[in-house]
């Protein structure tokens, strides 16, 4: 089995592909060829690795858990702690490596989209220290809920831009990156976030972030003694899942298990719950499950998570899904908040409010796997940005 | 029944002997509201539009500028459906009997069925479809049942299209080539450089398709600076912004009425 079996021609079995107007197909084509070119120029490997190691602060640790693990059935688990990474969260890795395809083209000019700001923060670091210049957009509801971040962006030098299109979250952030790029393919590069996107983002991000897996597999090998039963992430588009599960595919022991925003409950329909309640069709450039209407109009997805409130997914965790290598799960804003101060209470570490999907997911795992069990949790970013919308849920939601 | 690409050739051809290039006019379904919408689409079409686009409104136009955004928006929200836009296609094709095409995002196609979407644009008496983020590559399933059905698959060519892009775009399309005029998405722009002829040039090197250039045409002076290289001028944004500007829906039917006048007397290449 492999996710990778056409991955030349961009796809993870029937998803992925490339479906995006002919304008971009020069810009996108000059991505893909510039990033098979690095692939094989040792001096990138190189230059990419000094920069993971003393600029973000690569290897990210690994953390056992204990206190939070009790209430967990008991089984042991493991944070990988991409929330120590510089900037937060696992977005440097992609970021810094897109940086440098960027300065590899010669383009003077980064756009980014971001949600919940982990991306947009992280692209303007990388914009800071190459000197290029840098637009980010993101949707106006979620430069409200995250505004640390946007402070930072432009604290940064970057451009931020709140959109005010559709639902005025990340959805329309990225259409409003699109149609930008779509007007300035010579200047600029677009450095897009997650493992969605038209070929060849899914895979090469997917590679970008693949440092996670890699890490927390040779990390668990040394602390455990052996693999984890389940390696756990949240997925919105699901760039920090397939960074973890990448390297775990031929595993088979392992069990994938991504964690989906379910909003208010994926049975109230206010949910961003993709791969369980979505459909295949096309959004962003390629096909995989998205949330839509029976005549193919996307609808709103509802998340308390800026990042994970997306109504589409990665076309490699689809096909993951399809074929049952990976197991989707939905988690509730609630089961996440529950999480979120649990992990804050018994282990000093708040984390993204995304990433407590994921923790929430860990929970449900723990508690199937009994005493036994070995969990491996992608912590994918830290909450300090989250603190203003932690404090608001506890408020409404104070017993 | 059988669809109407050969109404399409014939309209595109005739203009040619009448020296003057096509309009083809542009606006979406269902807006302001699906009876508006084809009382608006029939005035352009009596204003002296050769060719009509229908858009299918969609939740995410990535391709389009603020103005058609705001009437998918208007559009969707007033609940337009796609047995709507087959018969705004209808209604346009049965008064006028001009060519009238649909102009959409592969999705909503994608997810109401090929076949059927193909079957009812066709009996419809629509003359094709645009659709302008399925790539040539993704578009063999459609084209086999479009080409069946007398349908017309229009291909958007770029500036920044290779040789070998062009190529393939207009092996694989039929009816006409769409050369959008610049880099960027649908809108009125004060622009109109070199990268249009340059495009028509490079087109007419590799198909004998007729070519028609869109993407921010606005004005009469530029659709007959184009009408000198093109086969077709292509006009969206502009009337969509004759609609929105309007006070109410007699203004706007005379609007994009006087509107499609003054562009169909500009592309008279005499």
């Amino acid at each position: 089995m492999s996710a990778m079996n056409s991955e030349e021609s961009g796809y993870f079995g029937a998803f992925g592909g490339k479906f995006i107007p002919e304008a971009l197909v020069a810009a996108v084509d000059e991505v893909a060829a510039e990033y098979g070119k690095a692939k094989a120029d040792p001096a990138f490997a190189t230059e990419l690795e000094e920069l993971l190691v003393h600029y973000a602060g690569r290897p990210s640790a690994l953390t056992e858990v204990p206190r939070f693990a009790r209430h967990a059935g008991g089984a042991r688990v493991f944070l990988k702690r991409e929330d120590l990474n510089h900037t937060g969260s696992h977005k440097v890795n992609n970021v810094l490596a897109q940086a440098l395809l960027t300065r590899r083209m010669g383009k003077p000019r980064v756009i980014a989209e971001t949600g919940a700001g982990s991306h947009g923060v992280a692209t303007a670091t990388a914009c800071a220290l190459f000197g290029l210049k840098c637009t980010v957009y993101m949707g106006e509801v979620d430069t409200r809920r995250q505004a640390l971040n946007v402070a930072r962006m432009r604290m940064l030098g970057a451009e931020v831009i709140p959109v005010t299109s559709g639902s005025r979250t990340l959805k329309d952030a990225i259409n409003e990156t699109f149609r930008d790029w779509v007007a300035n393919t010579d200047t600029t590069h677009y450095i897009f976030g997650t493992v969605a996107g038209p070929h060849p983002f899914p895979a090469m991000i997917r590679d970008f972030q693949r440092i996670i897996g890699v890490e927390a597999r040779r990390q668990i090998l040394e602390r455990a003694g052996r693999l984890p039963d389940a390696a756990v992430a949240c997925v919105g588009g699901g760039s920090n899942a397939i960074g973890l599960f990448h390297a775990f595919l031929p595993d088979q022991d392992v069990r994938l298990i991504g964690c989906e925003a379910a909003g208010h409950g994926v049975e109230t329909g206010k949910h961003a719950a993709t791969l369980s309640a979505g459909e295949p069709g096309i959004l962003h450039g390629s096909r995989s499950y998205v949330l839509q209407d029976e005549e193919g109009q996307i609808t709103e997805p509802c998340s308390i998570s800026a990042g994970l409130d997306y109504p589409g997914i990665g076309p490699e965790h689809a096909y993951l899904h399809e074929i049952g290598r990976g197991e989707y799960r939905p988690v509730t804003d609630d089961a996440a908040m529950q999480a979120f101060r649990l992990l804050a209470s018994t282990e000093g570490i708040i984390p993204a409010i995304e990433s407590a999907h994921a923790l929430a997911g860990a929970l449900d795992v723990g508690a199937e796997l009994g005493p036994d069990g070995l969990i491996l949790v992608n912590l994918s970013g830290r909450g300090d940005k989250d603190m203003d919308t932690a404090a608001r849920y506890f408020e409404r939601n104070a017993t | 029944m059988s669809g109407n690409i050969r109404l399409l050739a014939d309209t595109l051809a005739r203009a040619g002997k009448e020296n003057r290039a096509a309009l083809i006019a542009y606006l979406p379904a269902g807006f302001p509201t699906v009876d508006g919408g084809i009382a608006a689409i029939q005035a352009a079409l009596y204003g002296g539009a050769d060719v009509f686009e229908v858009g299918l409104p969609h939740s995410d136009p990535v391709l389009d500028g603020p103005v058609i955004q705001t009437a998918d928006d208007i559009a969707l929200r007033g609940g337009v459906r796609i047995g709507d836009v087959i018969r705004t296609v209808r209604e346009a094709y049965r008064a006028t009997g001009k060519p009238v095409l649909v102009m959409s995002y592969w999705n909503p196609i994608s997810r109401y069925g090929i076949e059927r979407f193909a079957r009812e644009l066709a009996e419809a008496g629509g003359a094709g479809c645009i659709l302008p983020d399925l790539p040539v590559q993704e578009s063999a399933a459609w084209r086999d049942r479009a080409t069946k059905l007398g349908l017309a698959t229009v291909f958007v060519a770029a500036p920044s299209s290779t040789g070998p892009r062009l190529r393939e775009i207009t092996a694989a399309g039929s009816g006409f080539v769409y050369a959008s005029s610049l880099m960027g998405v649908t809108g009125a722009r004060a622009a109109d450089g070199e990268a249009a002829p340059t495009l028509v040039r490079r087109l007419r090197e590799v198909t004998d398709l007729p070519v028609c250039v869109g993407t921010g045409i606005s004005n009469a002076a530029q659709a007959a600076r184009v009408a000198r290289y093109a086969d077709g001028v292509i006009v969206g944004t502009a009337l969509v912004k004759a609609v929105l500007d309007a006070p109410d829906e007699a203004a706007a039917l005379t609007a994009v009425k006087t509107l499609t006048a003054e562009l169909a007397e500009a592309v008279r290449r005499t």
